[in-house]
């Protein structure tokens, strides 16, 4: 049920996110959801994409620093209190979230939410049996 | 007052001659005798002491690095035994460990003398208000400082470095006339004093005495102009004594040196050859009448210039002129030392491969600041903000605990600090002098 997300250390200077587009360009990497947090002198580009092994590999041959990490992936109905549904059960179990995004493609009458919380398993479990759809890695890396 | 000593102070180059050859033998005696590194490193080389009969055989004798004194690390170079040993002083080095330096009761004396000769060039007397702002502790500059002052029957201020506000209100309310610090912390002190509404004129200050890191003639003009004083050069290494070592009189035209007690060459620092007067290069000194710790041709790693030309102040003795280098990578900041070396070792707890770092040092309203740009490694990075803040945090306090200096950390991308084939640029200094 987890999904598979790749991290990349950006410094605050321009042309450096283009950088790294180009790299997954130049491997026909496609790239499903993005999000940057960023702080003073850096950023943390968080993507997923459609071959998150080969991602991770071909940015870090471009000398970029790479992280892998599990996040969980949901679809919820695209219309108000879809997402707070979602969250509820989070909240509930007090199952706290580091960070979250929406993807950039969706389907027609749901939106799509990444959620990076600790307690991955017991997360997407808690989701699951709470009736939100989670979605398996394998569908997400098709969008 | 001109002079504290104008016998030494003045004396003539035959008779100053006579005192260091009959100084320097007698050292290079006792050392032989009483340090087993120096004996062995004088055997290594060939020479005994009765080889050393006039300052010209000075260059026969061996070089002392400050890598003997972290060999030997902390007494092996003591010429006297501990128990005439009364203090020990300790200079920050590159591993960690200190140079030791011990002095003898005749040793501290020594110091106080050339400490008031220092002062006295300053134009302080025994009226003086002394204030003290150099640290007090295991670095020289405070004590060193202190004790020429009390030599000189002046009322020293003994208030050591920081706390700038309450500088400036003792340096007003009770009556400073002079004043003795690093002469950065000297200009951070006049912009504090202008936010504190207290003018030059609410002062007594007449001069100052700064030392301890390269500074220009634009920051001496710009703290004489804020101060209404006269600024004037010391210089000193705990090595050879602490301050003392030399002096700037009124003339400012060179340091004199104290040359009765330690003898100055200056060498080319790849061949090690001695160069001739006014050739710039690496100072040298040979103290030739400690007890505690004698050094043979100390390489100081500063570099200077020698002249032998008689001062308008009437002083004869040999004059260096303002350091304005370092010969190797060391870096002083706001007068403490800071070598690449320290960095790394602390970055090497950090990552699982051999750390890429740059420092850029500058200075910004009139104080040293140190940027460390650090390259992400795998182990540094994380998807989440905090984690690398964190890690930011950690090297940063790291750094602050080895160093003794506080410094900015940046975290930069893989491969973007510039790398060069053989010698890695660890430094950028931007400070303009």
């Amino acid at each position: 049920m987890l999904v598979k997300q790749i991290s990349v250390f950006l410094e605050n200077k321009s042309g450096r996110l283009a950088e790294v587009t180009k790299v997954l360009a130049d491997n026909n990497i496609n790239i499903s959801a993005l999000s940057i947090a960023d702080t003073t002198d850096f950023g943390i580009l968080r993507i997923i994409v459609n071959n998150p092994d080969k991602a991770e590999k071909v940015l870090k041959d471009n000398d970029f620093a790479v992280s892998s990490t599990e996040v969980i992936a949901i679809a919820v109905p695209d219309q108000p209190g879809g997402l707070e549904k979602a969250l509820r059960v989070l909240n509930e179990e007090s199952i706290g979230i580091e960070y979250m995004y929406a993807f950039v493609g969706k389907t027609e009458d749901e939106a799509l939410v990444i959620l990076r919380v600790e307690a991955l398993e017991e997360a997407a479990d808690k989701l699951v049996k709470n009736g939100v759809k989670v979605l398996s890695a394998d569908n997400v890396y098709k969008l | 007052m001109q002079y504290w000593n104008p016998t030494y102070e003045c004396m003539h180059r035959e008779e100053m001659t006579r005192v260091q050859t009959a100084r320097l033998i007698d050292t290079v005696k006792r050392v032989y005798h009483n340090v087993p590194y120096y004996r062995e490193k004088m055997q290594k080389a060939g020479i005994e002491p009765g080889d050393i009969n006039s300052l010209e055989d000075l260059k026969k004798l061996p070089f002392t690095y400050k890598q003997d004194l972290r060999d030997t690390y902390p007494y092996g170079l003591f010429a006297a035994p501990l128990s005439e040993i009364v203090r020990i002083h300790a200079s920050s080095g590159t591993t960690g460990k200190q140079t030791v330096v011990g002095y003898t009761r005749k040793d501290i004396d020594t110091w106080a003398e050339v400490a008031a000769r220092t002062l006295v060039s300053a134009g302080a007397d025994r009226n003086s208000f002394i204030q003290v702002a150099y640290g007090y502790g295991l670095f020289t500059g405070g004590l060193g400082i202190h004790y020429g002052a009390e030599r000189l029957g002046a009322s020293v201020i003994p208030i050591s470095g920081g706390n700038t506000k309450r500088q400036i209100q003792i340096m007003k309310d009770f009556g400073t006339t002079v004043l003795a610090c690093t002469p950065s912390y000297a200009l951070y002190m006049a912009e504090e004093m202008e936010e504190m509404g207290i003018k030059k004129e609410d002062l007594k200050l007449k001069a100052g005495v700064f030392g301890a890191e390269p500074w220009s003639e634009n920051m001496r003009k710009e703290i004489e102009e804020r101060f209404g004083i006269l600024a004037i050069d010391i210089y000193g290494l705990s090595e050879v004594i602490g301050p003392g070592v030399a002096t700037e009189c009124p003339c400012k035209c060179g340091l004199h040196i104290q040359e009765d007690h330690f003898i100055p060459e200056i060498i080319d620092p790849v061949t090690e050859e001695v160069l001739p007067e006014g050739s710039k290069g690496e100072l040298v000194f040979t103290t030739v009448t400690k007890e505690g710790l004698p050094l043979l041709r100390y390489r100081t790693r500063d570099i200077s210039s020698l002249t032998y030309e008689k001062c308008e102040c009437g002083r004869t003795s040999v004059r260096m002129s303002k350091v304005s280098g370092r010969s190797d990578d060391m870096l002083i900041i706001r007068g403490v030392n800071v070598f690449p070396s320290q960095v790394e070792s602390v970055l090497l707890e950090f990552g699982e491969t051999a750390p890429h770092y740059l420092m850029i040092v500058d200075r910004i309203d009139n104080l040293d600041v140190l940027e460390i740009w650090v390259e992400v490694n795998q182990a540094m990075f994380s998807d989440q903000v905090k984690r690398i803040e964190d890690v930011e945090n950690k090297i940063r306090k790291a750094i602050e605990v080895t160093l003794g200096i506080n410094a900015k950390v940046k975290l930069v991308e893989p491969k973007t600090i510039e790398r060069n084939e053989g010698k890695a640029k660890r430094v950028i200094d931007k400070r303009k002098i």
